[in-house]
């Protein structure tokens, strides 16, 4: 007569889990119906069987948007799915799980934690119709002789390349395999309220002010707070950096203590993580100096409360997004994602994205998508002649306002640092938390 | 047949239930407790056995000043709830005597719940805020003549939130306890000349022990994994263990994560022990 035991439910009970455990894994991995392992040659062929592709993307909050999708659907003929994350989602999932999707919208900052997982394939410059119309400081690190070809920190041209076809190696100069296309940045600096500081801000220095004690806010992600903190410690002449973007571990020490005793001494009044929260304590008066994203002023602005994007005189702090092809993609599905990097460096993406103020990586496409007024407006820096009205329908400017720091060439050339990735990361994040914590 | 079918129904009974805590449960618990003794750099974990995140854990700055934070908001938000929820039972229990006002009152005591925890944090701002409500009242009273600013983005703030969130996990478990106290006992305890003073202090104290526990058990678990009550109403400036973990996360750092949710998972062990073995929820139950 058997007679269950205890142990031996258990036994079952642990065989059954494991083996539904493993089977779930293995469903992940397949590819979606209807994808042909072997590529074809022409495009002519490839036109009929993209329709059954799927691209599914991962990516920040800024381009995952329905409108993109819809419109890419119709000009395309595959079909796309848009996942939105937070910055520091969208990097965990980009290593950890590649399975989850087809299509990295990423930072630049977050390439040299993604790229060494061999999650992503370098993209073949030579199959793309738009790249040398891309913005020099992305592909070739030129721009005018201006300060942002100097610029610290994760720049995109230092990650823009790999060495090889299956190189998980930056190359410091160009080749044919490159990282992330382009298509969207933008230059940050301290957003203010006029009414409430009573002043114009005209250098990061008048962050750490005394004036604003217990009104002032920076960013509490590691990556982008501790470029901040940099900027304001910098041009305080609190302490000098060899290089901003990659610190040192005494430096790190140096800055986080200069922090610490500020807080200490109750000089901020909060520090934010999500767009929301600074746009929460910029229009409630909680904060009245701040750093802030450009979409965030504007979301102020729109609530009927007076908010300035200063133009500072040691420069911006930059940030870069880009796409990424997924190690898995092959045959048509492969061929889907060339043609989405195509089209979105054909310009209705840029002209969508830049009447909210983002830059495309290609102007001169955006351009023909965008309105003669709201080109002056957004990249030539010229009084609107026109109300600005954003995608969405809302009147982010009315005719007469001019773009804080002015045209493209002035805010984007001034770039002095872009968002990092430092060597010393993970030390920066624990004296982070004790920041923090302190 | 009848024999073996007799013996194993108990445990097919049981079957569904630990299936669901050994796969959702017993085996995450395990993998971070795994994963804790892992290698990591900036990118990438590799499977290993080191010691070195739970030295990290021990040597960092910021371990001890965050678990000192996190207790003293346990302890806090833990008396409070208590002060709070206790004459709220009582109340509830004794001195409403019609059913369906009860029920309606203990109705009311959910309210915290109707909304999310998003908006719910968001809204303290109009409220207690520079320009807020309560300071507007101060101002207009003369109490103060600068707004004051600890109401938000301050220890006071995250305790308030806190209070707020978890109250009813602590009035549910006593209010239950307070209603099963056998009635005549209280009305012999009069009849032998105890006081309304020794009455609470004798039975009703004694009986409500284990809804104490039970909520206490609620209260000190949910405190002391809590990061975003802390982040919200703190500002971001205060430190609690599950915010320190979260930061970690978010920068992929997920041993050293690891090997901090295990030294917090220890901490709230010894802290439900303790609870246990002052009152014995079994016994009493």
């Amino acid at each position: 007569m058997p007679k269950f035991t205890r142990r031996r439910l258990i036994q079952t009970g642990l065989a059954a889990g494991a083996a539904i455990a493993t089977t779930r894994c293995g469903a992940q991995t397949d590819a979606p119906v209807g994808t042909p392992n072997n590529p074809a040659p022409g495009p002519e062929v490839n036109a009929n069987k993209m329709k059954d592709v799927t691209l599914r993307f991962i990516g920040t909050g800024v381009a995952q948007i329905n409108d993109i999708r819809d419109k890419a659907q119709e000009d395309l003929g595959f079909k796309i799915e848009l996942k939105a994350l937070s910055t520091e989602e969208n990097n965990q999932i980009a290593i950890t799980q590649p399975g989850q999707y087809d299509m990295f919208d990423g930072e630049y900052f977050s390439l040299p934690l993604v790229i060494p997982s061999g999650n992503l394939q370098p993209i073949d410059v030579s199959r793309l119709a738009n790249f040398d119309k891309i913005v020099p400081f992305f592909t070739t690190g030129e721009f005018n002789g201006m300060p942002v070809e100097k610029a610290q920190g994760t720049a995109p041209i230092k990650v823009m390349y790999l060495k090889d076809k299956d190189s998980k190696e930056f190359s410091a100069t160009p080749t044919n395999w490159a990282t992330m296309v382009p298509f969207q940045y933008n230059a940050d600096t301290l957003g203010y309220r006029p009414d409430l500081v009573g002043r114009e801000i005209t250098s990061w220095a008048d962050l750490f002010d005394p004036a604003f004690k217990g009104k002032t806010s920076i960013l509490d992600i590691p990556s982008i707070g501790i470029m901040d903190a940099a900027m304001v410690v910098e041009s305080a002449g609190l302490m000098t950096f060899g290089d901003k973007g990659n610190m040192t571990k005494a430096e790190i020490d140096e800055i986080t203590a200069i922090l610490i005793a500020k807080k200490k001494e109750g000089h901020f009044r909060a520090f934010w993580k999500t767009f929301d929260e600074s746009v929460n304590l910029m229009s409630s008066g909680e904060v009245v100096l701040q750093s802030m994203w450009s979409p965030a002023v504007t979301a102020v602005r729109s609530k009927g409360i007076e908010c300035i994007y200063a133009p500072l005189k040691e420069g911006y702090r930059a940030w870069g997004g880009g796409i990424g092809l997924s190690r898995s993609l092959e045959g048509a599905q492969l061929d889907a994602a060339y043609a989405y990097l195509d089209w979105v460096s054909d310009g209705w993406v840029g002209a969508f994205l830049g009447r909210q103020g983002y830059y495309s990586a290609v102007p001169e496409n955006a351009k023909k998508f965008m309105s003669a007024e709201e080109w002056d407006f957004w990249y030539e820096g010229k009084p609107a002649a026109v109300d600005m009205v954003d995608p969405f329908g809302a009147t982010l400017e009315k005719a007469g306002a001019v773009r804080d720091g002015g045209s493209f060439e002035e805010r984007m050339g001034n770039v002095v640092v872009w968002n990092s990735t430092m060597d010393e990361q993970v030390y920066l994040v624990q004296k982070w938390n004790e920041f923090i914590a302190a | 047949m009848y024999q073996p079918w007799k013996t194993a129904k108990p445990y097919f009974l049981a079957a569904p239930q630990t299936l669901v805590f050994l796969m959702f449960l017993v085996f995450p618990i395990a993998m971070i407790f795994i994963v804790s003794f892992w290698q990591f750099n900036i990118y990438s974990m590799t499977p290993a056995f080191t010691l070195d995140n739970y030295i990290g854990v021990f040597t960092s700055g910021a371990t001890l000043p965050t678990y000192l934070n996190t207790l003293k908001y346990m302890v806090l938000v833990w008396s409070l709830c208590l002060a709070i929820a206790f004459p709220v039972a009582y109340f509830l229990s004794f001195c409403i005597q019609r059913e369906s006002l009860r029920v309606l009152l203990f109705l009311v005591c959910t309210i915290p719940f109707w909304t999310s925890n998003i908006i719910r944090m968001i809204s303290w701002i109009p409220l207690l805020g520079r320009e807020g409500l309560v300071n507007q009242l101060l101002l207009n009273l003369g109490v103060v003549s600068q707004p004051v600013e600890w109401l938000l983005y301050s220890d006071f703030a995250i305790v308030l939130g806190m209070v707020h969130l978890y109250n009813f996990f602590m009035i549910a478990p006593v209010f239950n306890s307070m209603m099963r106290i056998d009635r005549t006992l209280i009305t012999a305890a009069r009849d032998m000349g105890a006081s309304g003073w020794d009455i609470l202090k004798e039975i009703i104290l004694p009986l409500t022990a284990p809804g104490i526990a039970i909520g206490s058990i609620f209260v000190v678990t949910l405190t002391m994994g809590e990061f975003v009550t802390v982040r919200l109403m703190g500002g971001g400036q205060s430190a609690s263990v599950g915010k320190l973990i979260s930061t970690q996360i978010g920068s992929v750092q997920y041993p050293l994560a690891a090997a901090n949710a295990v030294v917090l998972l220890l901490a709230t062990f010894a802290l439900v022990i303790g609870i246990l073995r002052v009152v014995d929820i079994r016994a009493e139950l």
